[in-house]
């Protein structure tokens, strides 16, 4: 029986395969929750789960939120506008502060990679890394393998490109990890400008013309287009980029057969996907929303549901 | 009173010996070196200091230390990073003008020399700003900073973009004799980067600073000492590139000298995973194959000097996510003991690491010291070369403990430091 010993999730670096599989199938039985006239257990009665945001988000921070309160955890929710960081209390000082709180979990988003790995050495709640930097999104690669297993069946073997700024994407680092860790073959594409030195060292192709990349893939991934990075030369315009390495229907044929198109969020329409590939029957976008709140339940449940290092098994 | 240093081998880092001499200190200076048992005298005027087992070397010269004062007193002072010198054998340093202010006039360079006096430890030489306010627009008077004491000019950390700005400074700063000391950098390279670009921030996911932003401006350097055919020094060499550069300039006869820290021989890129802000030290530390050729560097002569770039910052500055952290380290302590792990693994005979440490710096800036000769300075250090010692934070002599070699062992430390005849350290 696989234990989850984690006081944090930090990374899909740190987690093995059997764990990962156990978030998965815990995910799995937590996800008829949702389904429910009355959304909600008592597991996490007298939890508390602090959502501390430095950075914007809504989809991450809703379905924290909307997990765990599934889970009847009490939850408290920070953004950096609204915490003292603003009167310029260092991150570790916010931290400690609410440690003296004695929240049971930090989910924590925030702009400077590394950032959860600091708070986890010191302070005593757990963290769950909802984004940091350029870095992880772990929870993210999580939902994606859960929305791809769901969607093909499995994850190893499965053929798997990502095409967007690998460079600057935690969704694409958590992705890479994870997808190749599970055994699936991955694929990166996007332009020259957006793909990290030395890629390859992480496991996966690189096929820079997404027309190609896409050729026999089970699975298309699509990485949000930051509009603020035109600035820093790394593309010239949006027009070329949608013209080049945006997802439109005609390039999508040459995917497998009941291949899927997946997107965290938020979509750039028109840019990297065009309208008629976001909403048509490819896409598993909204599936991936909704697996977002049942994996990240399953975490809630792993990290502080019972005595640390139970079994899920002896959890249900 | 006359010090009389019995039974220990020194070392001279210019005809590459290593002999069993007794020193005699007589009024600051070295009055003789003879060979072991020929002094003989006794008497309440004779100090004499045992030093068998131990080595005699000169007072070590490292010419590149940032010491905060003026204006950063809470990160390290003249007199606390003298203090640290001293502790790690050295007998004179020279220290960096990105102070606040910084020094690019006389009033500073005068102001440092003076609390450098009240310390009463190590030398202290000042290399000054290059460009006022280190803003890399006009030069600084060179003349004023010489007649002041300055030793060299350098906009360390503010590299110098403008490249007439360089070649002006090189050609002007010949004419005192005043060294430029260049921080090659690309900062519109560099960008965001907080570690080297490679496969490690691949993987960590932090912003790269990729090896050619140094290559990029070593090489300019090397182009404008040729144009000019006036020296110039490299700073903290970090990549396998800039080494190759520096030496095919050698080999043709440019004036280019250089400089690599012991971080760049010790540690690598991995260091960095766990986002220990320790490890962020800029330039950033590179990969495998870098650390390779900086050894080959310091082998084959190409890479002259180990300087430390010591950068103390406090936890204000360093207890902080990975990329708001200030970058640096201190190494005043440790570089000694790190340079001691080359000579163990065979990358530099005893002497030659000595020179690297002393002489080298002291040629290279223009500056007595670095050696160990009759009529000379009794600026000396005597090193337990067999020491071994947990380098724990409370060993840390500067005010700032920004080390990532706490924890690690280190072999040899300085047992006893003189500076102009005066005990400046004694190991308790």
């Amino acid at each position: 029986m696989t234990k989850f010993g984690h006081k944090d999730l930090l990374g899909m670096g740190l987690l093995s395969v059997e764990e990962i599989n156990l978030i998965l199938d815990t995910a799995e039985s937590l996800k008829a929750i949702s389904a429910r006239d009355i959304k909600k257990v008592p597991t996490l009665r007298g939890k508390s789960v602090v959502n501390f945001f430095y950075e914007p988000s809504t989809r991450t921070r809703t379905s924290f939120e909307v997990a765990a309160k599934q889970l009847s955890a009490d939850t408290l929710s920070l953004s950096a506008g609204a915490s003292s960081m603003v009167k310029g209390e260092t991150l570790l000082d916010t931290a400690r502060n609410l440690q003296a709180m004695r929240p049971d979990l930090i989910v924590l988003r925030h702009p400077s990679s590394g950032a959860p790995h600091m708070l986890a050495r010191e302070v005593e709640a757990g963290i769950i890394n909802a984004g940091d930097g350029i870095n992880e999104h772990p929870t993210q690669a999580l939902l994606d393998l859960y929305t791809i297993k769901e969607k093909i069946g499995r994850i190893d073997g499965v053929k798997v490109v990502i095409i967007g700024d690998i460079s600057h994407s935690r969704v694409a680092r958590s992705n890479i990890i994870g997808l190749t860790k599970m055994g699936a073959d991955v694929t990166v594409s996007g332009p020259p400008t957006m793909m990290p030195i030395g890629v390859e060292s992480m496991g996966v192709r690189v096929v820079l013309n997404p027309a190609e990349a896409i050729r026999g893939k089970d699975v298309v991934m699509l990485l949000r287009i930051q509009l603020e990075r035109q600035s820093k030369l790394l593309f010239p315009s949006m027009r070329e980029y949608a013209s080049f390495f945006g997802l439109t229907t005609e390039i999508l044929n040459a995917a497998n057969d009941g291949a899927i198109v997946m997107h965290p969020g938020p979509l750039n329409r028109g840019v990297e996907i065009a309208p008629e590939v976001a909403d048509g029957p490819y896409s598993v976008i909204l599936d991936q929303v909704a697996n977002g709140v049942a994996v990240r339940m399953a975490i809630l449940y792993l990290l502080i549901g019972g005595a640390k290092g139970d079994s899920v098994d002896q959890g249900r | 009173m006359i010090a009389w240093i019995r039974g220990g081998d020194l070392i001279d880092p210019v005809n590459r010996t290593v002999e069993p001499r007794d020193v005699i200190v007589e009024k600051g200076k070295i009055s003789r070196i003879l060979p072991a048992g020929v002094f003989q005298e006794a008497g309440p005027r004779i100090q004499r200091i045992e030093a068998p087992g131990r080595w005699v070397v000169p007072g070590l010269v490292d010419m590149h230390v940032h010491l905060r004062e003026p204006g950063h007193e809470y990160k390290e002072t003249i007199a606390s990073g003298a203090r640290a010198a001293a502790a790690g054998g050295y007998a004179a340093i020279a220290c960096m003008p990105n102070t606040d202010p910084p020094n690019d006039c006389r009033a500073v360079t005068e102001f440092i020399l003076d609390q450098a006096k009240r310390a009463g430890s190590v030398r202290v030489y000042p290399i000054a700003a290059i460009s006022k306010g280190q803003a890399g627009e006009t030069l600084t008077d060179f003349g004023d900073l010489k007649a002041a004491g300055a030793v060299g000019v350098s906009d360390d950390g503010f590299p110098v973009t403008n490249s007439e700005l360089m070649r002006r400074a090189l050609e002007y700063a010949s004419f005192y004799g005043l060294r430029v000391i260049s921080h090659c950098e690309d900062r519109s390279l560099s960008g965001n980067g907080v570690m080297h670009e490679g496969t490690v921030s691949t993987r960590i996911g932090l912003a790269g600073i990729p090896d050619a932003s140094e290559d990029i401006m070593v090489y300019r350097e090397i182009a404008l000492a040729r144009l000019t055919g006036r020296p110039v020094h490299i700073a903290h060499v970090s990549t396998a590139a800039s080494v190759d550069l520096i030496r095919r300039a050698k080999e043709q006869g440019i004036r280019v000298t250089a400089e690599t820290a012991p971080h760049y021989f010790t540690l690598d890129h991995y260091r960095v995973e766990g986002y220990d802000t320790l490890a962020k030290v800029n330039p950033p530390l590179r990969s495998e194959q870098d650390v390779e050729a900086i050894k080959n560097g310091l082998r084959e002569g190409v890479i002259d000097a180990i300087a430390t770039d010591h950068a103390p910052h406090s936890t204000l500055e360093k207890d902080l996510e990975f990329d708001r952290a200030a970058f640096g380290m201190i190494g005043l302590q440790t570089a000694l003991p790190l340079t001691l792990r080359l000579v163990r693994d065979r990358v530099l005979n005893l002497a030659e690491a000595i020179g690297k440490l002393s002489w080298a710096a002291a040629s290279i800036l223009g500056i007595p010291g670095g050696r160990l000769v009759e009529g000379g300075d009794a600026d000396l250090a005597i090193i337990d070369p067999n020491c071994e010692y947990p380098f724990e934070a409370g060993r840390i002599l500067s005010k700032s403990k920004n080390s990532p070699f706490i924890g690690q062992t280190m072999k040899g430390m300085a047992e006893l430091t003189m500076v102009g005849g005066k005990v400046v350290w004694k190991r308790p």
